[in-house]
């Protein structure tokens, strides 16, 4: 009896924590971002709420959603740049919006060393949105070790697709 | 809930005398013929000592909360004979496939019928309904040329704990037999995981040593890791996922309530008990550079121990609770180092190819187990606590996350597959680097805890 009570406190206060893209609708529309309006990604008539993560994966194209690193470093090279350049320039557009980073490591490692490590390239890459104006209190920063690769297979070629850094909109 | 009355009683009459003292004689000193198997090299799995153990006889069938004393009788003697054919060391006969004894022969076994079946020793045993609803189980192990009985015990056991009484004699066997430290009597903690490689569902849940008296405890919504028994087995402490975030967590077993180990903004993981259960160690990651602390289970300030810019992660206790064996990367790559429990004399250990990671304190103290990384392969290995002499037990794709028995002679550690239909499994290995077996899990598993000897 201890244990169903356990379990059903537990999933009472639990939320899901596995969506890697996951995303929560907001019960309103937001109001509409300021600037310019030209957001290539948030076209009238789409459907796709600006500020959205779908308007920001609409925004920042094909992977333009994370970074990658190579086995066991964190640093942040000029391709990563880049496509943190561009995740700014939606952040700036859309500056109500809080974001996620998820830092993520290949299955190489070790499960606690891994959690560390994603910690370490979820920062790195946090860091180079703050150094470009990126206000750092809107970015939370969680680590998923090897628990969550993108890539099922043990290749290399997975490997460089785990090793990652993944930003993912909150809400505003 | 179940756990402490149980042990109440037992300790009870393990303190006091067993409840058939009376009704033998006292056993003579006699010297096993069996030779105690206590070498660190040396081919265990094919010299294994043959046991006769047929079903524990009962004075009269009774039915005691809805379990039969003449069934229990059997299910003991499948036990018995599973913990000793596990440990490697022994060849059981029975309880199938031998004939059943009466209640009288407990302490008059046929010695020259089970000579003729090859049995070297013999475990005789019973189940007697007691008083208020429990049972009596005694136990006896003789040496079949001499005719001599080497070892008894007896419990007076509440009927849905007999598993823990056939454990206990199971132990008592070992121990008369080896020279070795019991240890079938513990439990172990760890990862129960379900679903595919993408998006594992992950729970926390604790069984016996020998998988029985399985029990998931959390529900899988939120991703569960790490989990460390206490030493009197009353909490886990763990690492969940909750509310999308990484914090260590200590889990009471009786309320099934848990709380935080320590209130932060940052991620805490990699926890561990203290040998005597009153500390906490736990990694914490502070703008992505992570440390080792310490902490007192009831909470208060945490003392950090590592002050570097690298990695420092993960810490195991040596017995005394005098040292602590943890992994950095500040020479470039995981590797072991020891400190002082207060952070002072912080020294590598871990040399050689690959890196080295996941380092745990044998109970004994004589050795460390850990996890060792080269060739794009994890193995299971040993070393003295001063990094000498090391050992490789395993050799497979992954082997990750060593943790020992009570007693300091087997680990367990977790093994994962590769590919997209990568699973992962608990397995155990002998000190020896033989006798390798796959724990039974209702689901696939990882991250096992192994707790000391219950009382």
């Amino acid at each position: 009896m201890t244990i169903r009570k356990s379990t059903a406190m537990i999933a009472a206060i639990t939320m899901l924590a596995v969506g890697a893209c996951a995303k929560k609708a907001p019960d309103t529309l937001p109001p509409a971002p300021e600037g310019t309006g030209t957001d290539p990604g948030a076209g009238t008539g789409t459907g796709v709420i600006p500020g959205s993560q779908e308007d920001f994966l609409a925004s920042v194209g094909l992977e333009g959603d994370r970074v990658f690193f190579d086995y066991d470093q964190y640093n942040v090279d000029a391709q990563d740049q880049a496509t943190l350049q561009s995740q700014a320039q939606w952040l700036q557009r859309n500056p109500a919006v809080r974001v996620t980073l998820e830092g993520h490591a290949d299955e190489r490692g070790t499960r606690d060393y891994n959690i560390a490590l994603g910690e370490r390239r979820a920062n790195a890459a946090k860091n180079y949105l703050a150094s470009l104006g990126i206000d750092p209190s809107r970015i939370n920063v969680i680590s998923y070790g090897k628990e969550r690769p993108a890539e099922l297979g043990s290749t290399e070629a997975a490997y460089a697709k785990n090793r990652r850094a993944v930003t993912v909109v909150i809400g505003q | 809930m179940l756990l402490r009355p149980i042990s109440l009683s037992l300790a009870l009459l393990l303190t006091t005398a067993p409840v058939f003292a009376q009704t033998a004689p006292t056993p003579p000193a006699v010297t096993p013929t069996t030779t105690p198997r206590e070498t660190i090299e040396g081919t265990l799995s094919q010299e294994r000592t043959v046991i006769g153990i047929p079903p524990l006889a009962t004075a009269s069938v009774q039915t005691v909360a809805g379990l039969r004393t003449d069934s229990l009788g059997r299910q003991i003697a499948e036990v018995i004979a599973a913990d000793l054919e596990r440990s490697g060391l022994y060849e059981p006969i029975g309880p199938n496939g031998v004939p059943a004894i009466t209640r009288a022969e407990v302490q008059a076994p046929r010695f020259a019928e089970w000579q003729t079946r090859g049995a070297e020793n013999v475990v005789h045993g019973f189940v007697d309904a007691g008083s208020n609803g429990s049972l009596i189980v005694g136990c006896y192990l003789y040496d079949t040329a001499l005719g001599s009985e080497l070892v008894r015990k007896g419990f007076e056991i509440q009927p849905a704990d007999w598993r823990r009484a056939a454990h206990k004699c199971a132990d008592a066997i070992y121990s008369r037999l080896s020279g070795e430290a019991p240890f079938f009597d513990s439990r172990v903690a760890y990862i129960a995981e379900s679903g595919p490689k993408g998006n594992r569902i992950k729970r926390l849940a604790i069984m016996d040593s020998d998988g029985g008296n399985h029990r998931f405890i959390t529900n899988g919504q939120a991703l569960a890791i790490s989990p460390r028994f206490s030493p009197d087995y009353k909490k886990i402490v763990y690492v969940s996922y909750l509310n999308n975030r990484v914090r260590v967590f200590i889990y009471d077993v009786a309320s099934g309530s848990q709380k935080l180990v320590t209130e932060s903004s940052n991620a805490t993981f990699a926890p561990r008990w203290s040998p005597d259960g009153t500390q906490i160690l736990y990694s914490m990651a502070v703008n992505g550079n992570t440390d080792i602390y310490r902490i007192s289970a009831n909470g208060g300030t945490p003392v950090r121990l590592t002050n570097t810019p690298g990695i420092d992660v993960g810490g195991s206790f040596s017995p005394d609770g005098r040292k602590i064996v943890f992994e950095s990367d500040r020479s470039g790559g995981q590797q072991i180092y020891t400190m002082n429990i207060d952070g002072s004399n912080q020294q590598r250990i871990s040399f050689g190819g690959g890196r080295a990671a996941t380092p745990e304190w044998s109970p004994r103290g004589d050795l460390i187990a850990f996890t060792r990384m080269g060739g794009g392969e994890f193995r299971i290995g040993v070393m003295t606590p001063s990094g000498g002499g090391v050992r490789m037990l395993t050799n497979s794709w992954q082997d990750e996350a060593p943790t020992w028995s009570p007693n300091g002679r087997v680990i367990q550690f977790f093994r994962t597959t590769r590919g997209r239909e990568g699973k992962s499994s608990l397995w155990q290995v002998d000190l020896t680097g033989v006798n390798l077996r796959r724990l039974p899990t209702p689901q696939d598993g990882s991250d096992p805890s192994w707790g000391p000897v219950l009382p």
